[in-house]
């Protein structure tokens, strides 16, 4: 089987990518490229006075022991995020796929939390867990467990996993919903037919089936937890108690947006960048060997 | 056809001719007020456009003060800052080191012939935004100070007596263990717990928060806070919190809730929560002035300065410079700036306003609001006039981090507050390399 495109003009297939490789230049590369060099400089809020250091600004990130503290907070972080997302938003698929009524309306409801906004979605947690007034936070109470995210550093963390969780779930629902529809229902039939219950028939057939669709969510949301969950920390726990909450991401949005140190915030950025990228690189290559297209 | 172009060459003519008369100078103004605050601040910009017709100030929302003040760096660094920005204290230093961005407005009112008098702001006020050299850098516009207020129902349940609430640190942990005695669960909390527990405290007791005279000195600045004072009030706050007479409820103003909810009996916070305290508050409350240690010499001194001034941007035209030296003269008039005073519960900022609001009998209609002034009309000493520190804005989180590691039992408060000065330390060293020159 040919499966290369043929086109009549050499340069028609250039001309077809061109302009998703603009944008990847313009919105990708150059400001890659402007963290770079701006990684190197050490320079005053209103960049009056710049000065090449070279490397200095990574010196002070690995001599800095909160700085390595908050791998390990955001190792925990994105981990709990992804597994608990993908898992709980299987689940809910696996319920949707099978209800025959008012489906449509389940699944409008679930996926509605992505057009939530990650402010949003903080703030509404935090209201809902505050100590003193949350819902949760007083329903607890009568259960016995005393909520205060301010000065304890497990539910504090609890609950900005939560607050991630929530918001990321509708994605991953959407996905593995069409990736169980798109499942041919023969299969699952034969094998009914040869007697595998339902939990038989979801570990042999559907989770493998659902593999391509897992592996890629892995990916997404590893990358949605690394990147995309400053807002709802600066809502719900600005980093704290102390810094039990600070990941990658959330410092340097703060060094750099709100403590105006552009040089050190760009440090940060270059090494969570060559993280993602790492870490990419390595589920594509090992992780992916294990997925059945 | 030709008709209309006659018209509008008519027109274009006519404009033309006007054009002189109707060359409104517009003035950027960017602020952090929200809600009613916002609503003040429009009305101020309306009354001073009307009041003449060759200026007009715009008044633009940009968000919190940190997300304005980013809003402002990254507009200067694409070139078309506002005239007037609002900054908080916190960035005062930032600004004040960043050569040639800004115009000192003293200079910009002293070239455009407006009348200033740097004498006639209160002194603690004015020496916060003050150079080194003597001169005054910005305007003072919203300025608050710390301040404690007092549940007196609670008080009186307790079996305390409402109209004398504790004035130092010792009396409020007595009164505390009689309130939680009565049955209440929150004797005291806090907001803002840096800025009132570390920063207010070091200038209510007139020692150093940091060395040369907290920052006033020069960028060689280090950080002073781990002193035995400090780590007493600290230890005895943590105890506090273990006998059940101090409930932390986080780093910012989250305290006022809980106060105004009824939930907590005292509560330490900003003067400029004043009006939603009334507004929500169901019981009777007063303010009286921040709790100190008697034992310490030097207290009680005045607590730090907070809230923001209008910076003006440099690099303007000479006529919008002469706009913007017009409206800062109008908003120095006292009865704008008495105004101003009474409907916030910020503090007044010149001397004129703070009189004429007296003279009104406005404080004695509403008791405890003159608190807040009164503790900040007295004579500074270069301990308490103010803290000026570069990348405070990280080193009050750092602060607030070290705070929690307390609270939360991970650190002794002299680990906590070793470390915190270590770290805060750091980022000084980083801001002095930044902006050598």
């Amino acid at each position: 089987m040919e499966k290369r495109a043929r086109f009549s003009s050499r340069w028609l297939p250039y001309a077809l990518v061109a302009p998703q490789i603009a944008i990847t230049c313009i919105f990708f590369f150059w400001p890659a490229g402007q963290a770079l060099w701006q990684s190197t400089l050490v320079q005053d809020a209103f960049g009056t006075q710049t000065e090449f250091v070279g490397l200095e600004n990574f010196k002070a990130l690995w001599n800095d022991p909160l700085y390595l503290a908050s791998f390990k907070t955001t190792a925990q972080f994105s981990v709990l995020v992804a597994v608990v997302g993908m898992a709980v938003a299987l689940l809910l698929a696996v319920f949707a796929d099978r209800i025959m009524r008012g489906s449509g309306f389940y699944r409008t409801l679930l996926i509605w939390p992505y057009a939530v906004s990650a402010v949003v979605a903080g703030a509404l947690w935090m209201f809902l867990f505050s100590p003193s007034l949350g819902l949760v936070a007083i329903a607890l109470r009568h259960l016995g467990v005393d909520w205060n995210h301010n000065s304890n550093s497990h539910q504090a963390m609890t609950l900005i996993v939560i607050a991630a969780v929530w918001k990321q779930i509708s994605y991953n629902f959407l996905f593995f919903l069409a990736g169980l529809q798109s499942i041919p229902k023969s299969l699952i039939e034969a094998a009914a037919i040869d007697g595998a219950g339902p939990l038989r028939r979801f570990i042999d057939i559907v989770f493998p089936l659902l593999s391509p669709t897992s592996f890629f969510l892995l990916v997404v949301n590893l990358v949605y937890a690394f990147f995309d969950t400053f807002a709802i920390i600066d809502v719900t726990t600005h980093g704290g108690p102390g810094t039990d909450t600070v990941i990658l991401v959330y410092k340097v949005y703060m060094d750099g947006f709100k403590g105006q140190d552009l040089g050190g915030s760009a440090a940060q950025s270059v090494v969570l960048m060559v993280l993602v990228i790492a870490l990419t690189v390595v589920q594509f290559r090992f992780v992916e060997k294990k997925v059945n297209y | 056809m030709k008709l209309n172009i006659a018209a509008l060459s008519a027109a274009a003519l006519a404009s033309l001719v006007s054009l002189p008369a109707h060359a409104v100078v517009e003035i950027q103004w960017w602020h952090s007020m929200e809600l009613a605050l916002g609503e003040r601040v429009n009305e101020m910009a309306r009354q001073f456009n009307a009041s003449q017709t060759e200026y007009k100030v715009v008044p633009v929302f940009k968000g919190n003060y940190a997300e304005s003040m980013a809003a402002g760096v990254a507009a200067y660094r694409g070139g078309n800052a506002p005239h007037i920005i609002q900054v908080f204290e916190v960035g005062t230093a930032t600004m004040m080191n960043a050569k040639g961005v800004i115009k000192p407005v003293e200079e910009l009112m002293k070239e455009s012939g407006e009348k200033f008098d740097r004498s006639s702001f209160v002194p603690a006020v004015a020496g916060y935004y003050t150079s080194s050299k003597g001169e005054m850098l910005s305007f003072p516009f919203n300025s608050s100070t710390t301040v404690m207020y007092y549940n007196k129902d609670t008080f009186a349940k307790a079996g305390l007596d409402p109209a004398k609430p504790p004035t130092t640190w010792q009396e409020l942990t007595g009164m505390a263990a009689k309130i939680k005695a009565s049955g209440e669960k929150c004797p005291y909390t806090t907001s803002w717990q840096a800025w009132i527990h570390i920063e207010s405290f070091s200038t209510l007791h007139n020692v150093e928060f940091a060395s040369k005279n907290n920052g006033f000195g020069g960028l060689d600045t280090r950080l002073m806070f781990n002193s035995p004072l400090h780590v007493k009030h600290i230890e005895n706050l943590s105890n506090w919190a273990k006998q059940g007479l101090f409930s932390y409820s986080g780093r910012k103003d989250e305290g006022n809730a809980r106060f105004f909810s009824g939930e907590c009996a005292i509560l330490t916070a900003s003067s400029g929560a004043y009006g939603n305290i009334l507004k929500n508050a169901k019981f009777k409350f007063s303010v009286a002035p921040l709790p100190y240690y008697n034992d310490a010499p030097g207290a009680p001194q005045n607590p730090v300065l907070g809230g923001a001034s209008l910076w003006v941007m440099g690099g303007k035209k000479k006529e919008e410079y002469k706009a913007v030296a017009k409206f800062l003269s109008y908003l120095s008039q006292p009865e704008v700036q008495a105004k101003w005073h009474q409907e916030t519960g910020y503090l007044p900022i010149t001397m004129a306003a703070f009189e004429l609001t007296q003279k009104s009998g406005f404080y004695d209609k509403n008791p405890g609001t003159d608190v807040a002034a009164k503790q900040m009309i007295v004579k500074t000493t270069d301990k308490s006039r103010g803290i000026r520190l570069g990348n405070m804005l990280q080193i009050r989180d750092v602060e607030d981090q070290e705070l929690e590691n307390v609270w939360n039992g991970k650190k002794t408060p002299k680990e906590a507050l070793d470390d915190a000065v270590k770290r805060g330390n750091d980022l000084l060293d980083k801001f002095q390399k930044a902006n050598k020159s």
